[in-house]
């Protein structure tokens, strides 16, 4: 018996795959979910629709596409990998030629059932791709410039597409999600710190020339990234927003001002209430007990996912997992800041709680590979 | 490609590499955690607050301003309920057709309606536009039956500032109007209900002297209102405190008789009660409609004020500082009295002129007085008698006895531009002019010309003060205990002086010789006493005399000297005194006195006199006057009468 067939021996078969499923991120996943339902319901002024409903829905299909994607074995899904991140990319191409202009930038493709952003599933078709690159690449070439130079490629296509469209919070979450993958992946950390140092480097740089000869961007352009980075500069436009966000969330307390008693958001203060701002609904009826739990529901699931990965010898599971656990936290981390005012508001939404289909349901898809690497783990 | 790809030795390196990476999570979990804490623990009560500014929307209630009301309770200042019409765009479904039946039921012009459709559209569908202002009650009722087909259209009750008795108070009551940037900046700057719509601050006068007390406390209604500002319910009203109603000190039937008085001339009156301040009235003519501001004056009105040559818009109570002519002889008289230069019975050569300082000056009368004491200067008026009267008092003495009968000293009083009139001094033409005195100004000031200026209030606070001989000092509002007699203190003037000067100023009213002696009363116990001025504006040219010009009459008007006239009555037991004043009236005895004398006898009778108050040889002209006069007047009312008895 080859050490190969002995380490997928006991992988189950069947039906029995349910058993091994890995229940307690299931679990937690429902927690968030019906967090974002309560939400749902109090933002609509104490009514199933027009949100709760369909999210509930979509929910459900999300949890029987993650069961489904997750009895799959995770070896088709790695084989699958470039053909997913090839299909993203040609949507990607395809949005930018033929797609619907909505709300000023976002782009989908209408599956009729669903309205897809292939941005969305970019997200998870880039990690998945990433994971198994380096599955594929053996590993003493990591750190090879020309091997690195590819990855980096990988990851910079789809982000300056996306950042075209413009969407800058999924182009931010691409680009580090891709990251965290080739870093997972043990490439040498002076590419880390040297693109840092760059980065570092080229942003002091440009506001360092700011008011001298050798100014590198334009006034206008400072002034908009000084709305950018304090919205307070534009009380009226951005600033309100984030102002009221603020308001809403400070003023929850310790236990908040109960169910459907929010203020900011019965009569309106709160932009976005349902999408983006949705957290700061939570915290505003359910004070820093309920938006602290949400947070906690968050970082166990990243735990558990870690802790999975971390237990699996697959190298191409261990990195997907991992690289979906870091995309997973970065969606919700970014939301987070940006509604409590530590980061700018670039419009990423609160992951199973902010209304919205495609995103949720690829994060679903995303949660079955994860399951799938769970399930199918060498033993 | 095997179906699973183990490789011992990465899986450590992505255990070691997923540390750092869930460290750095952890890192910024932590840092989400502390932010909610600090947002929502530690700063929680400032963004609870912030929530509750948003929330709470608080709308003002303008609160009923304070009447104005006279000595015996008429109202002089009210508040009229009318009726405006309002429309609320989003209630009005379509707006244009539901404005144009309104216009059709107020016939409203085509350019009204487009001005409202214009602010309409400039302000959020829910801000209730006002369409029409002080409708009349047929207009109201015809707005309320067509109702159903007028959705949107309310009609509301605002009250509206109103002054009944018209032209009579506008000097002394003052008006109220819109608040303007700079009031609102006057009153601390940030007091909504001066921003509020159509709230009227007080603008003139007592008005605006008493804003404080008569404006009252607004009231507030709390309304909760959605991100639109959309009022969602209301939570808490407090309703408004209405201002303190003020009484006047002012007899409003002898200010109307005053104003009718004094009709056709620019001329000033002042009616005050010498033994407690109390001012009976305070007439400035011509006057204006105070009513006529409260909306906004139309510019084709106000120019029409603004240009009068008589100057309706000046309160010339206050306002207009004249020389006083010989009404300063008083003053004069009492220091030298007070000072023993002149002596009771020492007599004065007039020979119709004198030289002082190698300059001749001359008596009003060419031919002189002859020997004359002082009783009888006072009586015939006698410059060359006070002329030699001042070189020995000197103008410090002069200086200091006006002052002490209040001129040169700008009353405390609740109206508007008060002058300070001029009662000049040594030290004062140092200052102003860098010049010493010269003996020549002190001759000047002693008959009330040169530099001396002087209000007709006072005049009438001198002759206040001469007639009870204690420091009387004018007040307009009526204290609401009834123990109102203020304690005076008395002047401190020698009995005998003040007896010599009543008796020479009963001489001028009652004595065949006095300046003033047709205005005589011959009704016992109201007998006047007073003291004529005419102050020279311009003198007589050599060229007008030439051209035959003699007396005043022949001059035009803005040339004529200012007739004066100041008095008390009755002359036994002083209870009032007059100032008069008539620009350019000629002469003091015939333009000024007999006003005088017929407010002396108003007031004394509780309306018009009986002829049998006048001389003998004056009723038959009298009675013509009077009944003229009780055709322009008010109708005594059984009130007042109660009040006088």
């Amino acid at each position: 018996m080859s050490y190969l067939a002995h380490n997928t021996q006991f992988v189950p078969t069947g039906f029995r795959k349910i058993l091994y499923l890995n229940w307690p991120v299931i679990m937690l996943l429902m927690a968030v979910a019906s967090a974002g339902f309560v939400m749902l319901y109090s933002v609509a002024g104490g009514s199933a629709q027009p949100w709760m409903e369909p999210q509930i829905k979509r929910f459900i299909l999300g949890v029987v596409l993650m069961i489904g994607v997750g009895m799959v074995p995770i070896w088709f899904w790695r084989n699958m990998a470039g053909l997913a991140f090839a299909v993203s990319l040609a949507l990607l191409v395809g949005v930018e030629l033929f797609g619907s202009v909505g709300m000023g930038a976002q782009r989908w493709i209408d599956l009729g059932f669903i309205r897809l952003q292939p941005s969305e599933l970019t997200k998870i078709t880039l990690v998945m791709f990433l994971a198994a690159y380096y599955d594929w690449l053996p590993t003493n070439k990591t750190s090879h410039p020309v091997w690195v130079a590819l990855p980096v490629i990988f990851i910079l296509v789809p982000t300056a597409l996306v950042l075209k469209q413009p969407d800058l919070g999924t182009a931010l979450l691409l680009l580090f999600g891709g990251g965290a993958v080739m870093f997972l992946a043990g490439v040498h950390w002076a590419y880390f710190a040297t693109v840092i140092g760059a980065g570092v480097g080229a942003v002091y740089a440009v506001f360092v020339s700011r008011g001298t000869t050798w100014q590198l961007l334009k006034d206008y352009q400072f002034r908009r990234i000084d709305t950018f980075l304090d919205p307070a500069n534009d009380p009226l436009g951005a600033g309100y927003h984030i102002t009221q966000a603020k308001i809403a969330l400070g003023s929850g307390g310790w236990t908040g001002r109960g169910f459907m008693q929010g203020t900011q958001s019965r009569l309106n203060f709160l932009p976005e209430k349902h999408t983006d701002f949705i957290f700061t609904t939570l915290a505003e009826e359910f004070g820093f007990v309920g938006a602290f739990s949400l947070l906690a529901l968050y970082v166990l699931i990243i735990v558990f996912c870690v802790a999975s990965a971390m237990n699996n010898k697959d190298r191409f599971a261990a990195l997907l997992t991992m690289g979906i656990a870091m995309t997973f936290f970065l969606f919700f981390s970014v939301n987070m800041a940006m509604v409590t005012g530590l980061a700018p508001v670039v419009g990423v939404p609160l992951p199973l709680v902010s209304y919205g289909g495609s995103a949720m349901l690829v994060l679903m898809v995303a949660f079955g590979l994860v399951q799938s690497a769970h399930v199918h783990k060498p033993r | 490609m095997t179906k699973t790809h183990i490789d011992p030795k990465a899986s450590p390196r992505i255990t070691r590499r997923g540390m750092i990476l869930g460290g750095a999570q952890l890192t910024v979990v932590g840092a989400l955690g502390l932010r909610m804490h600090k947002m929502q623990i530690d700063e929680a009560d400032t963004f609870r607050t912030m929530a509750e500014e948003n929330r709470i929307s608080m709308q003002l209630i303008a609160p009923p301003r304070g009447r104005i009301l006279d000595r015996f309770g008429a109202v002089l200042a009210d508040n009229r309920p009318t009726y405006q019409v309002t429309i609320v765009r989003e209630r009005a479904g379509d707006a244009q057709k539901v404005l144009a039946h309104v216009q059709m039921i107020l016939g409203l012009s085509d350019d009204n309606l487009r001005q409202i459709l214009e602010e309409m559209a400039e302000r959020s569908s829910f801000v209730p536009i006002t369409v029409a202002k002080d409708i009349t009650w047929d207009e109201l009722s015809q707005i309320s039956i067509n109702a159903p087909a007028l959705p949107g259209v309310s009609a509301d009750v605002v009250l509206q500032r109103v002054y009944p008795f018209g032209t009579d108070f506008a000097h002394i009551v003052g008006y109220v109007g819109r608040a303007n940037a700079q009031d609102v900046e006057d009153n601390d700057g940030n007091n909504a209900l001066l921003a509020m719509p159509g709230f009227h601050i007080g603008k003139i006068s007592v008005e605006k002297a008493e804003e404080a007390s008569l404006r009252g406390t607004a009231g507030r209604l709390s309304v909760e209102v959605n991100a639109a500002g959309r009022v969602m319910r209301s939570l808490d009203q407090v309703p408004p405190v209405s201002g303190a109603d003020l009484q006047l000190t002012i007899d409003h039937h002898l200010q109307n008789f005053t104003l009718a008085r004094l009709a056709g001339q620019s001329a000033a009156a002042v009616v005050i009660d010498v033994q407690n301040g109390d001012l009976l009235a305070c007439a400035s003519a011509p006057t204006f409609d105070p009513n006529l501001f409260v909306d906004g004056i139309s510019s084709k009105d106000y120019n029409a004020l603004r240009d009068d040559p008589y100057r309706p818009l000046s309160d010339k109570v206050v306002q207009g500082a004249y020389p006083p002519g010989s009404v300063l002889k008083m003053s004069l008289a009492l220091a030298a009295l007070e000072g023993a230069q002149v002596s009771p019975d020492e007599t004065v050569y007039c020979p119709g002129f004198v030289e002082i300082g190698g300059r001749r000056f001359h008596c009003w009368k060419r031919g002189g007085h002859g020997r004359i004491n002082l009783r009888g200067a006072l009586r015939e008026s006698c410059d060359v008698f006070f002329y030699e009267a001042a070189r020995r008092v000197g103008i410090d003495n002069l200086h200091a006895m006006s002052a002490r009968l209040g001129l040169g000293e700008r009353p405390d009083l609740p109206l508007s531009g008060i002058a300070s009139g001029l009662n000049p001094s040594r030290e004062w033409k140092m200052q102003r002019y860098g010049k010493e005195w010269l003996i020549g100004d002190t001759i000047n000031a002693s008959i009330g010309q040169g530099f001396v200026l002087a209000t007709p209030m006072q005049l009438a606070i001198m002759a206040a003060r001469i007639a009870s001989g204690k420091n009387v000092t004018p007040r307009l509002f009526k204290p609401q205990i009834a123990s109102d007699l203020p304690g005076f203190t008395d002047m401190g003037l020698a009995p005998a002086s003040l007896a010599l000067v009543h008796a020479g100023m009963t001489d001028v009213v009652n004595a065949a010789r006095g300046t003033a002696k047709s205005s005589r009363i011959v009704a016992e116990g109201q007998t006047m006493a007073g003291k004529t001025g005419s102050s020279q504006v311009f003198s007589i040219t050599a060229a007008e005399r030439a051209a035959g010009v003699r007396s005043q009459a022949d001059l035009p008007w803005d040339r004529r000297d200012h007739a004066l006239f100041t008095a008390f009555a009755p002359i036994a037991q002083p209870r009032i005194a007059v100032s008069v004043l008539v620009e350019h009236g000629g002469g003091g005895s015939l333009a000024a006195a007999p006003i005088a004398r017929d407010l002396v006898l108003f007031h004394l009778n509780g309306g018009l006199p009986p002829v049998e108050a006048y001389p003998a040889d004056q009723r038959g002209r009298m009675q013509t006057s009077l009944d003229e006069l009780s055709a322009s007047i008010l109708p005594i009312d059984r009130h007042a009468q109660k009040e006088r008895t």
